[in-house]
């Protein structure tokens, strides 16, 4: 039972609610799933809530969803330039998806979705897939041009090329990785620091008085995790504008 | 999250254990592998990715985003719109200054010109007057001046006269009887008056 108290991974599995079955893949709607579909909504109703007045001077709220707009378009306009902007349903779906799945993920019992690597990586597999599908529809071959950078000797491009496309490759695995294992060591971290706060005040007056720098430890984080929250949203969002750039200009 | 979390463990297995089909619930493969790495979820989990982050992008690139992008489009034109119609107004007030600046100068040149002109016209009254009032004092003067002298020639001629009656009345006297003629008289007369 005490184990069980401080086993800081119990968080993160996957429990079926309703279980579907099809083709022999287990398809089962679960927690994860419950939570991608809680994140969707709470970010719909948001944006769609916050602007219902259409107020020319905007409330709070209404800012609120302006600033997250503007904040996505200034990124990606600054990144891709104006070309770019056919990208920014895109960037603006995932910063938000992921912004709000962290968020939602730092409410006590609730499920982080971006703590799996799976759906991390789905993301990040949307974005190269993106940037790889429009690259070779927009530039041909011309789009391979990206790992042959301009102004580098011949006998160097032996050299180079190779590196240029491990870097390529590894973007999708960066990128989700990075992402995951923030959630993930952020929550870990959380969830051991507050277990020390339970085991240690079980062991009575002693305990209790121990058990406030712990609890002083995961309050403090949980304000680090609403920055780490943000930040890998932000991160992603970046990234994926910088990934789209590619796809716009190889030849840079 | 983390205190209680510990009655979900308790309560999870359980409940998801009566409702998987298969004995392997998710106790079993909970404690197998670290969750986030089992690859069993994995179809489960990008299959519901892709429904949700799907309809999500639509939602937004269909509902979402036009509204807010409009709302911030209307702004800036209302923004830009105003401050036209700002710019229009200021040159309009300038214009009006200048227009107003222009009818005080001209104002201006009016009342001095209008004031020149009874100057002028105030001055040559003046100088007819005078000259008229000069010619009649001219003439009266002219006037004086021939009366006086005629008078003074009267007078001049009188005085002859007197003073040959005078002179040969003292003759007389002096002499006695002995007149004197009237021209030695007048002779000695004039003589003496020169």
């Amino acid at each position: 039972m005490a184990a069980d108290k401080v086993d800081p991974i119990h968080q993160f599995h996957i429990i079926k609610l309703v279980p579907i079955n099809i083709g022999g893949y287990d398809l089962s709607f679960t927690n994860s799933a419950l939570f991608m579909v809680a994140t969707v909504i709470v970010a719909a109703a948001f944006l769609y809530l916050t602007t219902s007045s259409r107020s020319l001077v905007p409330g709070r709220m209404q800012s609120v969803s302006e600033m997250a707009y503007e904040f996505v378009a200034n990124m990606l306009r600054d990144a891709a330039g104006t070309q770019g902007m056919k990208f920014f349903p895109l960037v603006f779906s995932l910063f938000m998806f992921v912004l709000v799945a962290n968020l939602l993920g730092l409410f006590p019992y609730f499920f982080t979705v971006t703590s799996h690597i799976i759906v991390t990586f789905g993301l990040a597999i949307l974005v190269i897939g993106t940037v790889i599908v429009y690259g070779f529809m927009k530039h041909g071959l011309g789009f391979l041009k990206l790992f042959v950078p301009k102004g580098v000797p011949l006998v160097m491009m032996v050299l180079v090329v190779p590196i240029e496309v491990i870097s390529f490759v590894s973007r999708p695995i960066s990128l989700s990785v990075r992402l995951f294992a923030n959630m993930l060591a952020g929550h870990i971290t959380l969830k051991v620091f507050s277990g020390f706060v339970v085991s240690l005040s079980a062991l009575g007056a002693v305990g209790v008085a121990g058990s406030i720098l712990p609890l002083a430890m995961a309050v403090a984080l949980t304000a680090l995790e609403l920055l780490v929250a943000f930040l890998q949203a932000y991160v992603f969002a970046v990234l994926t504008c910088m990934y789209l750039n590619d796809a716009l200009h190889p030849s840079h | 999250m983390f205190v209680t979390s510990a009655f979900a463990e308790e309560t999870a297995p359980s409940v998801t254990g009566g409702e998987t089909h298969s004995g392997t619930g998710v106790p079993a493969e909970a404690h197998g592998t670290f969750p986030p790495f089992d690859p069993a979820t994995f179809p489960s989990q990008l299959l519901w990715l892709a429904i949700t982050f799907g309809l999500f992008y639509l939602f937004l690139k269909k509902v979402a985003m036009p509204r807010i992008g409009g709302i911030i489009d209307v702004r800036n034109d209302r923004i830009s719109q105003d401050l036209d119609q700002a710019s229009k107004l200021k040159g309009e007030a300038d214009a009006a200054v200048a227009a107003y600046e222009q009818e005080l100068a001209e104002a201006k040149k009016n009342a001095n010109s209008i004031g020149q002109q009874a100057n002028d016209a105030a001055k040559t009254e003046a100088d007819t007057a005078r000259k008229k009032i000069e010619a009649a004092l001219d003439e009266r003067l002219g006037e004086a001046e021939a009366r006086i002298s005629s008078i003074k020639a009267n007078a001049m001629k009188e005085v002859g006269s007197i003073a040959e009656d005078t002179a040969s009345a003292i003759v007389e006297a002096l002499v006695g009887g002995g007149k004197a003629s009237k021209a030695d008289i007048a002779a000695a007369v004039k003589s003496v008056a020169r």
